[in-house]
């Protein structure tokens, strides 16, 4: 029996799994072991759930614990199934309590948390989500190399990245980002007015740009821009936790949102409790008024 | 070309959630729904496949009898027909998945579309179990599909502004991201047709014991004070400044 921790080669959040596994494995009481395929292997998610299982069934570990990557979201859930298992995704936290393991996972992005037990005989499966298990200085566990192990149905080619970006926000020293709580295409200018007072760029959260109101360049988020302005305002975004790792590093976060208890209130420094159409005039005049 | 479309009924957006007495589920008395987000765009997907390559396109959800809203939903915006997966229960992916699973088995399906993840469970992994399940291939956060007789060209959405073309044959599990098409509005014609359109009712068998229970759902503790500034938005604003020039000094 072991925890076993899949390394994802290359990938920022190696450190982090290492750091889950190696907590999972002190409160289990079992040794640290870790796998990877070198970054040099292609992956498809046919060849890496193939190389894992045959790992997996030979040392039998009581837990397998990933980093919650686009990666391993890919892939993870069929080497689970093989065992009949659940992929206990994004977790942010566990205890052992009477013997199995026990994870904290977020509900409705982020809005509630749930305890979700792993029952039964392992292996269990778990990812842990982006911040949660920040990475530490110690020794790292034996790590054992895999290849992939059969065909893959999948053929895929080279990864490549849209034409560069028209606006690089990582440079922006203030940014005014926009969520879902502007409601209206038409109602974006209530943001840019900010924008445009604080001389900031505008940002916005996925929906919007989903929707086409502002262009995807301005999205920041796991999918977007990572940005770390001095100053960040989140305007009418809940704060899920894809767009949070876009923007958590930012030096100072104001929240403005009608929700005292949007999960955005967790990474701000400062909050506006109200309705943005209100507050975020009254804001413009009294950026203005400061500066002036 | 036939094609699945698995939507899950979530509770709407904004809707004020609490944790039932039991502390295993969100209250639902007074919840309104709707199909879940990603879904949609899976949905529209389909539809617009459908136009290029003819077929047929076919929604499933498994969930309680107010499902159906759902799915006459999906009716109403063009799918041809419908299956409801009818339980009352709170279900791990595994669980779904071995219903939808069942339920799908006899369609001999081309192409199956699910969300990349749920709003309210959240585990991003349905359509990924699903496949395995039917031994389809499958790719996730896919941003573009192509098809072309009987291979299917992907693009999967990778970290950091990355994406990855990806080819595969058919049948095939994808599941979609948000936004890689523009929704379409159900039109009256539309609605008024799906009045008429099948669904058909499925009791699945009874799930396997869950490997991942859920033993309590409960509000986040707040672990960060943000200094919240309430009242008029006036006084508010003028607080908020007052903070950012002398305080954090980022003004
Ligand atoms: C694989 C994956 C990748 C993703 N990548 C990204 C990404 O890169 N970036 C990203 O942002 N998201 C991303 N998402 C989506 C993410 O999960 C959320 O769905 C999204 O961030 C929600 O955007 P939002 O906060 O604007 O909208 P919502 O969650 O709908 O929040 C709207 C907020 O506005 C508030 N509000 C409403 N009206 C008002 C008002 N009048 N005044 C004040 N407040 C108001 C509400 O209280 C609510 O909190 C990704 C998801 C997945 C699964
Ligand atoms: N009860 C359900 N009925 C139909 N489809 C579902 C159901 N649950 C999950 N799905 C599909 O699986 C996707 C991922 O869900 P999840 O794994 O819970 O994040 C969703 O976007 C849906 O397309």
């Amino acid at each position: 029996m072991s925890v076993l921790v899949v390394l994802e080669a290359g990938h920022r959040m190696a450190g982090e799994a290492l750091t889950a596994g190696r907590q999972f494995a002190a409160a289990l009481g079992v040794p640290l072991t870790a796998a990877t395929i070198p970054a040099d292997l292609t992956y498809t998610a046919d060849g890496f759930t193939a190389a894992y299982e045959a790992h997996a069934r030979a040392t039998n570990p009581a837990l397998v614990v990933f980093a919650h990557t686009y990666q391993t979201r890919d892939w993870a859930p069929k080497l689970a199934t093989r065992f009949r298992k659940v992929l206990i995704s994004d977790v942010i936290a566990a205890r052992v309590d009477s013997g199995s393991p026990v994870f904290v996972r977020q509900l409705f992005q982020g809005k509630l948390n749930s305890d979700v037990r792993a029952t039964g005989d392992g292996p269990h499966f778990v990812s842990v989500q982006a911040g949660a298990f920040p990475p530490v200085e110690a020794e790292a566990p034996e790590t054992i190399s895999l290849t992939p192990a059969v065909e893959p149905r999948q053929n895929p080619e080279k990864p490549f990245r849209e034409s560069t970006r028209a606006v690089d926000l990582t440079a922006a020293p203030v940014i005014v980002s926009v969520g879902r709580g502007i409601k209206d295409e038409g109602n974006i200018p209530v943001v840019q007015k900010l924008a445009d007072a604080l001389g900031a760029e505008l940002a916005a959260s996925r929906p919007i740009c989903d929707a086409g109101w502002l262009p995807m360049e301005r999205q920041v988020g796991s999918s977007g821009q990572t940005v770390t302005p001095k100053l960040y305002l989140a305007v009418g975004i809940s704060g899920a936790i894809q767009h949070l790792v876009g923007m958590k590093g930012s030096k100072t976060i104001v929240a403005i949102n009608q929700d005292p208890n949007a999960p955005i209130f967790e990474v701000a420094d400062y909050g506006i409790v109200g309705d943005l159409f209100e507050v975020v005039p009254a804001l413009v005049e009294a950026v203005q008024r400061a500066k002036s | 070309m036939k094609i699945i479309v698995a939507i899950k009924q979530v509770p709407q957006r904004d809707s004020s959630l609490r944790p039932a007495a039991s502390g295993l589920w969100v209250d639902e008395a007074n919840l309104g729904y709707e199909i879940n987000e990603p879904d949609a765009y899976a949905l529209e997907e389909a539809l617009q496949l459908r136009e290029k390559h003819g077929g047929e396109v076919i929604v499933v959800c498994a969930g309680p009898e107010r499902a159906q809203q759902s799915i006459r939903e999906a009716l109403a915006k063009g799918a041809d027909r419908g299956i409801h997966v009818e339980t009352d229960a709170v279900l791990d992916t595994l669980q779904t998945a071995t219903m939808l699973a069942d339920a799908l088995r006899d369609e001999t399906a081309d192409l199956i579309l699910t969300g990349l993840q749920s709003d309210d469970l959240g585990y991003g992994q349905t359509g990924v179990v699903l496949a395995e399940l039917l031994d389809f291939p499958s790719s996730t956060i896919i941003m573009q599909v192509e098809i072309d007789v009987d291979t299917l060209r992907v693009r999967r959405e990778l970290e950091d502004g990355w994406f990855q073309n990806i080819e595969m044959p058919l049948p095939a599990v994808l599941t979609i991201q948000s936004g890689l098409n523009k929704l379409r509005y159900a039109t009256l014609m539309g609605i008024k047709k799906a009045k008429s359109k099948e669904i058909r009712v499925v009791q699945p068998a009874a799930p396997a014991a869950s490997t991942a229970v859920i033993e309590k759902v409960y509000a986040p503790q707040k672990s960060k004070q943000a200094q919240i500034f309430t009242g008029d938005a006036k006084t508010a604003a003028t607080q908020l400044v007052e903070k950012l020039k002398f305080e954090a000094r980022v003004l």
